[in-house]
């Protein structure tokens, strides 16, 4: 109805304009469609050699060709195919073919036919292969027809025996695509061939080809990934299909595998040359482990990857991986591991080694001894010992995955992750760490591990310590030494990386948290405190000595014993931390007077935060007050507006959430002022001034808008109806400033028609959301819409004022969590006084590195903008590789920017920041309306909310440059 | 025919480690395999005895090539002796990197012998000289052409910088010889790989035959622990090395941690033989492992921050340090005098990375021993930390049979190892790979029978026309063609017997067997020959059988007619009558009548 409504509107006011455009581009597209086939035709004619009509084919593939034109192309193309003598020239048409089909909105089945019928008479190999591919892409647009589906198959089926390896692989690979995948259909309806489409691949495994094998196994990974349940049978097949000559085959072979294996898991399959039974996934497993030691590396990536996901398997083959069965000279022999645990549990931990420490102890029974089919035997010992880092990486990852679904795994697998954190490659030793990080909860650390870990504190890669830092946060200690050593380590390494200052104070508040009881005894050690004697007290700066008390005050939290053990001063101490690293330091109960320095108040239940009982009551009382004077109104918004934000400063947990309201009550806060001028009603030009500090309200809600809908993470529907709605006020009231300040209606048409357009459309996007919306401008509006898009601009506008007054004020539901995206540029540090000189013309690379929290799709979203001194901005996009994950919410830029400029005759400095790109087409917004429109929004044009825009996020950093003239 | 390739064992190597030497003979080929000498003998006895290879008659003659695999002087340094001395011109291959390495360790060798030991009757500067230039340089996976028939191909083999495996192919017959290899990669090297190659003979050598060997990296991270504690108590360390091989690679696990751990101590390399090695395995990188092949456009591994070249005054510098020093064995040399002043401090350490020979200090110090006398009855007290760490780059028993695996030989020789432990690892090869395996001793000769292929031409023609007839080709079963056998001039062809009359002029023959099947049936001949048709036509689906109107009925090319008997009207004679190309489906159709007719049909 609206929108036949709007279409009337056009036809009063735009008649002319619109009119000319539509019959302008209907012209074009008449002429283009038959000069296009036509004169493909002639040049095909008049092509004297073959040579010449591949040119003139190539030359056509370059553009594309119109929906409505493409059969009438193809039938011009089929004509001269039948009388190609030359393959290459058919070769070519066979591809055109395919690729006209992929046009969008043109369906093949028309010429389906014809393409089958090209296969018959064709003598090329390479043509045929190419034809098949085509009818591969018309089979794959028309999935939804299974008679078509079933006479491709059939097709490729007859042309399975052809000689030529690249026959027989694209006809696997239709078979794949589109053999049947339901049952009762291919069973009822279909001939024979279609029956078993599994054994039909299933005899191409043993073709002699390696290129065919190797599509064979594809093809029916094909067929299981769209919804086949393989045969078990197959799994004999696949197995022997381990031993193949070729890579590749290998490589999917075990794809196949893993699939059965993930099928079948608790079927029983035969041991050969034996008359046990085992499992099969336990038999897959085996079989794949095995694989891990292939010659191959691409088999062993492969390999190694899958055995991670193979969780089914049984504790007993899992545990085989990890033992390699040492011996010297026929005697078994233990590993460095084992001993390593024994002098531990013997007590006796720093032994210097002697010569033959290792000796070899129990001889063994050489006819028991198995070399090599022993399946999992050490299979990851194998795997992270790899020469290639591709494969220790996948060992890893597998590695991790098997831990986290076992703990004893874990706990035995804690050695080889240990031992990873020494590899030569940097990207091994960090994926070790974090996948250490991963399992932590299932493992405690023996001292002698912690030791190892703790040795790489002093990498000096800056990912490597504080992916270290993270994991000591969520490890468990088991002794106290274990305590003392690990904050010995992490001191040794603030003073020499002083850098690492807050990761090390972070990761010490979670030790201390985790472990109080072991903390406890250190206290006066740690604290140098001395029965009798009063000890100096320690410097307040010293970060070291922050280090110790963060440690002691977390571990004190729940420990209520150790603040006896507290000297004076460290009273003093806690006061002051608690105060300047509220985030670090948590609240202490203390004895007696001290009490002060906590304000929690004993009444309140630990589970209700008093801070979020504060802001919803602050929030309440706003929503409550809307019928108050305006004066009334705009005080008190500015004071919650000002304690939501002083409480966003204190409690972190609750920033976003603060922040997200009180730049809500903000917009609010600025409509209500900017319609509060008592002088709307006075003649415009008379009131410039005020005008403008309307407009500037205007855009101002606009920008917090876009910021509301894209800085934070955890917005859900509800907000972004709000969010839009506010945005739609803005607009309204930008379309009063201007009907105000602007004089003549002509530039009013076209932004009344906008608006109006605007409102249709979020009425489309959030219809389901319009019933909570009672009473609001948008509500409002839409009642008057028939009105509106009759009437005249100044009309609307009228309409517009008086509604956006009356409308009241929506309450803006909180979601559970929100957390404001945010950004800190940690490098450069804009501190120096030395400018970056280089030569004006080349570039010179400026090493960004920066944290991001709570950024969603980092790689696509943030850039990097650099400001030149001459108001010259430079946008860049850095890589998604420069962006690591060190963990959940927060993401870490490490990037280079290069700089360029003219040459200055002084240095000056420019300055870097972080934006943050946001397409409201991406937005929220357009993912919701999907679930409940389905198709009519995916038509709609982009360019109607397809808003771009960036949002700055960061602090700008000021960098001295200096761009030097080159010298002759 | 069973052909006859002999692999014998030559002078050296068999079951010893040290003097490498093994001859091979190969379809009439004779290679010589590396050319070692032992460390443990001054006398005759350290060269292998070449008199063994031909009594008379110049070694050129005999042998088309020699082959060394790899540096180390146990498998070249007989090289300069054996072709100078005894005499030898013909081609010597081996890899670049070792073409440029030997030489430095063999005037060294040399040095020391001559120099020092003051002997004569040795290789001089010159013949090392002459020798080098008789070697041909080949590069890893390329197929040298020998001669016509002989080639071979290097493949990678860890160990040490240049170390290859060889295949060596003679027609369809070959070995692969591995000289020393490792299946574990190393700090600087690679692992080795050799492709599914199935050759007739492996070579292996099995050095650690019956040991199964813990992850490197406990070991490695042992050492660094280690060298690090140390260094940060204030003490100082000494490694005894030998120059070349280990040497490197503790080098660069030295390098990397004081790289990734911000260290500042020094690091020192005693001069000598090391800066020029080390120049070579800077040029030589694409034979190190992933990681230095992958950054040494940022930095070559091998051009080292934090090592130095050391100078004698250094020793007494105070602080901590980390030398490296020659020789290995601390028996004498700058890596003793070094030994000597550090002994008496407790904080310092010396890591010993290798074996070490009875009777040196190194083996004195590592058994335990505290005092030690040196020359001029001065006792030394040892009150430095020793530690024995050992760094082995030769495959275990899995890496072993890890090789095996891959390469799929039909037979296995096992040499450079004991006796007792070559056993153990024999019987388990037999045992899970089903292929015979040999351990030779010194000086035996092992022969080994083969089946070799022999390749025929055959017509594109005639392959078609035959793979067309069967049902899909299969790659694994052994196929049944037709055709005719022409061997001419030392040449095997496969041609279709049309195309073989023509050639050899001959008129084609045809040759038909006939057989008569007597049939009790008292029917009329064309009934009789009806119920064979309808017989026939019951069991033979998948042929063509056809009743002709003169009453003879045809199967496929068969003909089969029913008379009456000439004596006994009640039994009839079936003639059946095939050509030889028939044969198979003529008797069986014979054997199918000679049963009988079924009763029920009437």
């Amino acid at each position: 109805m609206a929108a036949h409504l709007k279409k009337r509107v056009y036809e009063e006011f735009t008649k002319v304009v619109q009119q000319q455009h539509e019959e302008l581009s209907a012209k074009k597209l008449r002429l283009a469609k038959p000069s296009k086939s036509a004169a493909l035709h002639v040049d095909l004619c008049k092509a004297a050699s073959p040579a010449d009509a591949l040119q003139h084919l190539l030359h056509f593939a370059r553009r594309p060709v119109e929906a409505e034109s493409v059969e009438g192309v193809v039938r011009i193309l089929l004509e001269h195919y039948y009388k190609e003598n030359d393959a290459s020239v058919r070769l070519k048409i066979a591809s055109l073919l395919g690729l006209l089909s992929k046009t969008a909105g043109f369906s093949p089945d028309c010429i389906m036919d014809d393409a089958i019928n090209t296969l018959q008479n064709e003598k090329s190999h390479q043509v045929l292969a190419q034809l098949l591919d085509t009818l591969l892409v018309i089979g794959t647009k028309l999935t939804e027809n299974p008679p078509v589906r079933m006479r491709l198959v059939e097709v490729a089926c007859k042309h399975l025996t052809d000689s030529s390896h690249g026959v027989r692989n694209k006809c696997l690979q239709l078979i794949g695509c589109l053999g049947p995948v339901e049952k009762g259909v291919a069973k009822e309806a279909e001939s024979q061939s279609a029956k078993d489409v599994q054994k039909i691949i299933g005899d191409h495994f043993s073709d002699q080809d390696p290129r065919v094998r190797t599509a064979a196994i594809k093809a029916m990974l094909q067929l299981h990934e769209r919804g086949l349940k393989l045969q078990q049978a197959i799994y004999c097949q696949a197995c022997k299909l381990l031993a193949d000559d070729y890579e590749q085959v290998r490589s999917a072979a075990v794809q196949l595998i893993w699939v059965l294996s993930q099928l079948y898991p608790e079927s029983i399959v035969p041991i050969p040359s034996s008359n046990e039974e085992i499992r099969l996934v336990d038999d897959a497993f085996g079989k794949i482990c095995h694989m891990v030691s292939d010659g191959s590396w691409v088999v062993r990536v492969q390999a190694a990857k899958l055995l991670g996901s193979m969780q089914q398997v049984s504790s007993h083959f899992l545990e085989q991986t990890l033992d390699k069965k040492l011996m010297s000279d026929l005697r078994r022999k233990r590993t460095a591991h084992e001993r390593a645990k024994e002098l531990y549990s013997s007590g006796e931990f720093s032994s210097g080694r002697k010569w033959g420490d290792d000796a070899p102890k129990e001889e063994i029974d050489t006819g028991a001894v198995n070399l090599i089919e022993s399946g999992a035997c050490g299979a990851f010992v194998h795997g992270l010992e790899d020469e290639m880092y591709e494969v220790r990486i996948a060992a890893v990852e597998a590695l991790c995955m098997l831990a986290q679904s076992s703990p004893s795994f874990a706990e035995k697998c804690l050695d080889f992750l240990v031992d990873m954190f020494n590899d030569e490659i940097e990207e091994v030793r960090l994926q070790s760490i974090h996948t250490m990080r991963k399992i932590s909860n299932n493992i405690t650390l023996r001292e002698d591990q912690l030791d190892t870990v703790l040795a790489v504190l002093e990498d000096s890669s800056r990912d490597i310590r504080e992916a270290l830092h993270e994991l000591l946060c969520c490890t468990n200690v088991s002794t106290k030494e274990g305590i003392h050593l690990a904050l010995v380590e992490l001191l040794k390494n603030l003073t020499k990386y002083p850098t690492d200052r807050e990761s090390i104070w972070k990761c010490l508040k979670f030790l201390g948290s985790r472990h109080p009881t072991l903390v406890l005894p250190l206290v006066p050690e740690l604290l140098s405190t001395h029965p009798f004697f009063d000890t100096p007290e320690p410097d307040m700066d010293d970060p070291a000595y922050i280090a110790v008390l963060v440690l002691i005050f977390n571990a004190a939290k729940s420990c209520p014993t150790m603040p006896a053990l507290f000297s004076d001063h460290t009273f003093r101490h806690y006061a002051y931390l608690r105060d300047s690293l509220s985030h670090l330091v948590p609240a202490l109960r203390l004895p007696g007077r001290k009490l002060v320095s906590s304000p929690v108040s004993p009444s309140i239940t630990p589970n209700e935060d008093p801070c979020q009982q504060f802001l919803h009551q602050s929030l309440e009382r706003v929503y409550n007050l809307q019928h108050l004077d305006p004066q009334g109104v705009q005080e008190l918004l500015e004071f919650t507006i000002r304690d939501l934000q002083r409480l966003g400063e204190l409690q972190s947990e609750l920033a976003g959430m603060a922040d997200f309201t009180a730049t809500y009550l903000q917009c609010q806060l600025l409509l209500i002022k900017a319609l509060q001028e008592k002088l709307w009603n006075v003649a415009a030009p008379l009131y410039l001034k005020q005008n403008a500090l309307a407009s500037a309200a205007a855009k101002q809600i606009l920008e917090e808008t876009y910021k509301m809908e894209f800085m934070y993470s955890g917005v859900e529907g509800r907000q972004v109806v709000i969010i839009h709605h506010m945005r739609l006020q803005a607009k309204a009231l930008q379309l009063i400033v201007t009907a105000r300040t602007t004089r003549g209606a002509e530039p009013l048409f076209g932004m009344c028609e906008k608006f109006l357009q605007e409102v249709d459309s979020f009425q489309r996007c959030f219809i389901s959301e319009l019933p909570h919306m009672q009473g609001s401008f948008v509500d409002k509006l839409l009642d008057l819409m028939p009105r509106l898009v009759t009437s005249k601009p100044s009309e609307v506008v009228k309409i517009l004022q008086t509604t956006l007054r009356q409308s009241t004020f929506l309450h803006l539901p909180l979601p559970e969590q929100l957390h404001r995206a945010t950004a800190n540029i940690i490098e450069p540090t804009g501190e120096s006084d030395n400018p970056l000189r280089f030569t004006s013309g080349l570039v010179v690379a400026l090493d960004v590195d920066a944290t991001l929290e709570h950024v969603q799709d980092p790689q696509g979203t943030v850039k990097v903008q650099v400001l030149y001194p001459d108001g010259q901005a430079q946008l860049i996009h850095p890589k998604p590789a420069d962006f690591r994950n060190p963990g959940p919410g927060r993401h870490r830029l490490i990037t280079q920017v290069y700089l360029s400029h003219t040459a200055w005759t002084e240095p000056c400095q420019i300055e870097v920041r972080l934006l943050l790109a946001y397409n409201s087409n991406r937005s929220k917004a357009a993912k919701i309306p999907k679930s409940t429109w389905s198709d009519s929004m995916e038509a709609l044009p982009p360019s109607e909310n397809g808003i771009e825009g960036t949002i700055p996020f960061s602090k700008p950093v000021k960098v001295y440059i200096m761009p030097k003239p080159a010298r002759r | 025919i069973p052909h006859l390739s002999s692999f014998s064992l030559g002078p050296g190597a068999g079951q010893d480690v040290g003097r490498s030497c093994i001859l091979v003979s190969i379809a009439g080929k004779n290679v010589m395999l590396d050319c070692g000498m032992h460390m443990g003998y001054n006398d005759d006895r350290r060269f292998p005895d070449f008199s063994y290879i031909t009594q008379n008659g110049r070694l050129t003659d005999f042998l088309d090539c020699v082959i060394i695999s790899h540096f180390h002087l146990d498998h070249c340094g007989a090289l300069p002796y054996f072709s100078e001395m005894v005499g030898y011109d013909g081609p010597i291959y081996m890899t670049h990197p070792t073409k440029a390495i030997c030489p430095i360790l063999l005037e060294d060798y040399r040095k020391i012998t001559v120099d020092k030991k003051g002997e004569t009757n040795f290789f001089t500067s010159q013949m090392i000289k002459d020798c080098m230039k008789k070697v041909v340089a080949v590069h890893l996976h390329q197929t040298v052409q020998v001669d016509e028939e002989l080639e071979i191909k290097a493949y990678y083999a860890g160990h040490v910088l240049g170390a290859a495996m060889f295949q060596i192919k003679v027609g369809c017959e070959s070995v692969v010889y591995t000289g020393d290899y490792n299946m574990t990669p190393d700090r600087h090297l690679g692992a080795a790989w050799i492709d599914k190659c199935r050759p007739d003979l492996l070579i292996s050598e099995s050095t650690y035959a019956t040991t199964i060997r813990d992850s490197k990296r406990c070991r490695e991270r042992d050492f660094l622990k280690k060298v690090h504690e140390t260094v940060e108590r204030g003490g100082k360390v000494l490694i005894p090395v030998f120059a070349l091989g280990r040497a490197q690679e503790l080098c660069i696990l030295l390098e990397t941690f004081w790289e990734r751990m911000n260290l500042k101590a020094p690091i020192y390399f005693s001069t000598g033989l090391t800066e020029k090695a080390n120049h070579y395995y800077k040029l030589f990188i694409t034979w190190t492992n992933q990681k230095i092949r992958k950054t040494f456009v940022q930095r070559n591994m091998f051009e080292f921050k934090h090592i130095k070249a050391f100078d004698r005054a250094y020793a007494d510098n105070p602080g901590p340090m980390v030398v490296f020093a020659t020789p290995g064995m601390l028996h004498a040399g700058q890596s003793l005098q070094i030994f000597r002043k550090w002994a008496g401090n407790e904080k310092n350490m010396v890591i010993m990375p290798g074996y070490c020979v009875q009777g040196t200090v190194g083996h004195k110090i590592l058994s335990g021993q505290r005092k030690l006398e040196m020359e001029g009855r001065q006792i030394l007290e040892v009150k430095m930390q020793v530690e024995y760490m050992s760094f082995s780059a030769h495959a275990d028993a899995k890496g072993i049979m890890q090789l095996i695996r891959q390469a799929e030989p039909r037979n296995v020789l096992l040499v450079h190892g004991e006796a007792k432990k070559m056993e153990f690892l024999k019987q388990k090869i037999e045992q899970e790979f089903h292929v015979n395996c040999y351990m030779p001793a010194n000086g035996e000769t092992t022969t080994i029978f083969t089946n070799p292929c022999i390749p025929v031409d055959i017509s594109l023609g005639l392959l078609k026309r035959e793979t067309a007839i069967g049902l899909l080709p299969d790659a694994k079963k052994p196929k049944l063609m037709h055709g005719t056998l022409i061997m001419k001039d030392n040449s095997f062809r496969l041609v279709s017997s049309e195309q073989a009359l023509k050639e050899l002029g001959l008129a084609e023959h045809q040759l038909r067997f006939t057989c008569r099947v007597h049939i009790q049936d008292p029917r009329k001949e064309h009934e009789t020959g009806l119920r064979v048709y309808n017989h026939l036509k019951a069991i033979l689906k998948d042929y063509s059988v056809q009743h002709l109107p003169d009453g003879s009925i045809t199967v496929e090319s068969i003909l089969i007619q029913a008379t009456a008997h000439s004596e006994d009207q009640g039994t009839k004679v079936l003639l059946v009558s095939w050509t030889y190309q028939d044969e198979e489906l003529g008797s069986y159709l014979t054997s199918l009548l000679k049963k009988g007719l079924p009763q029920s049909t009437a």
